[in-house]
């Protein structure tokens, strides 16, 4: 048995909403990088700078950061309910999908953490 | 023309493990036969394969079984489109746990069934006659309620071998949306409030392996999307 309380949501519904939105915000953030790099090719560092240096780029940079965070987390949380279950590791699967899932959150909150200091030059 | 047959043999009083079994079975010429015609054949040559049957004619649901890789009723399967390489595999549905030879332990399929309250629910006192329908809301249980439970959707989705205890499943949620859309149940809101968890809906990843195998051709993914559109104006 896997109980949803590691869950982001605690309801299927919310985990749900929750990825489509962080996903429709991730392809926003990739199109327009990608369009700006275009746009700018070819680039130097300070037209680089300059893009971070706008407050608006610095809170979309963050949002699409966090959605990521969140958007993944979801992701390997499901999976590791797929995979490491009872019915494919038996008694220990507890275990190692706990392992896997703080693991997981760890990576996850490291990168949003890290990924705050480098947008705010921490 | 002969035709060669491999079918799962599992005795668990006998066998340690199942095995694959070659047999070689005469059929007409000029004619095609349904699967069930040929493991017929095959049970009078060796009247220990133990498989499920009764209609004979796609009914009753209980002959689902892999065939040449694909899951079907044996009796409405014509043996020309099953042949794979002039070859004949049958095994039990994956999935579930194997009683004998293509016969499967069905508890955790009617579990999840039993789960969703397949049945209406309406405590305001009934009519002298019958709770009536217009046909606009009759029509709204067409492709739901033609359903056999062969589990031939549940025992393909992977999600379902994933999960079998959580997960309700194609054929659980098929049912699960056949009385959310019937215009005399009017327990909607508690039916919903009992498949907002992360998995007995959500674990649909919308692979629609559910609506290849369907023998009665029925589209267990739009039904479960239509539960998600609900879950979602309700939460909203
Ligand atoms: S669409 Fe959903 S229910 Fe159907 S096979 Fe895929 S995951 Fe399973
Ligand atoms: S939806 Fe189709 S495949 Fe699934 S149990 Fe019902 S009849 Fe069988």
């Amino acid at each position: 048995m896997v109980a949803p309380v590691t869950s982001l949501a605690r309801s299927g519904l919310g985990d749900w909403v929750v990825q489509r939105l962080t996903a429709v915000l991730l392809a926003g953030y990739v199109l327009f990088m990608v369009a700006w790099l275009f746009a700018h090719a070819p680039l130097d560092y300070d037209q680089w700078r300059d893009l971070f240096a706008h407050t608006w780029m610095r809170v979309f940079s963050l949002l699409a950061l966090l959605s990521l965070c969140a958007h993944a987390w979801i992701g390997l949380w499901t999976l590791s309910g797929d995979y490491l279950n009872e019915r494919a590791l038996g008694r220990k699967a507890l275990l190692v999908r706990f392992l896997f899932q703080m693991f997981c959150g760890a990576a996850l909150f490291g990168y949003g953490v890290w990924g705050i200091q480098i947008l705010w030059e921490l | 023309m002969d035709v060669q047959v491999s079918v799962y043999r599992y005795n668990p009083e006998r066998d340690d493990v199942p095995r694959m079994q070659d047999m070689t079975v005469a059929v007409p010429d000029g004619k095609d036969l349904m699967v069930l015609d040929v493991l017929e054949r095959l049970k009078a040559q060796d009247p220990t394969l133990t498989y499920r049957r009764s209609c004979r004619e796609g009914v009753c649901g209980s002959d689902g079984m892999n065939i040449g890789g694909t899951n079907g009723l044996a009796c409405v399967t014509p043996l020309s489109e099953a042949l794979k390489k002039g070859r004949l595999v049958l095994r039990p549905l994956p999935g579930l746990p194997v009683i004998r030879d293509l016969v499967v332990d069905m508890s955790l399929f009617y579990r999840q069934y039993e789960k969703v309250r397949p049945w209406l629910i309406n405590d305001t006192a009934p009519p002298a006659q019958e709770r009536l329908q217009s046909p606009e809301e009759r029509e709204q249980l067409d492709g739901l309620y033609e359903c056999i439970l062969c589990a031939c959707c549940s025992t393909s989705c992977p999600s379902f071998w994933w999960n079998p205890d959580r997960f309700v499943g194609p054929a659980g949620l098929l049912q699960a949306y056949r009385f959310l859309a019937d215009s005399r149940d009017t327990a909607a809101s508690e039916r919903l409030s009992a498949l907002q968890d992360p998995f007995s809906v959500f674990r649909c990843r919308g692979i629609m392996n559910c609506v290849n195998v369907c023998p009665k051709g029925l589209n267990p993914t739009r039904a479960i999307g239509h539960i998600r559109t609900m879950l979602l104006r309700r939460g909203i």
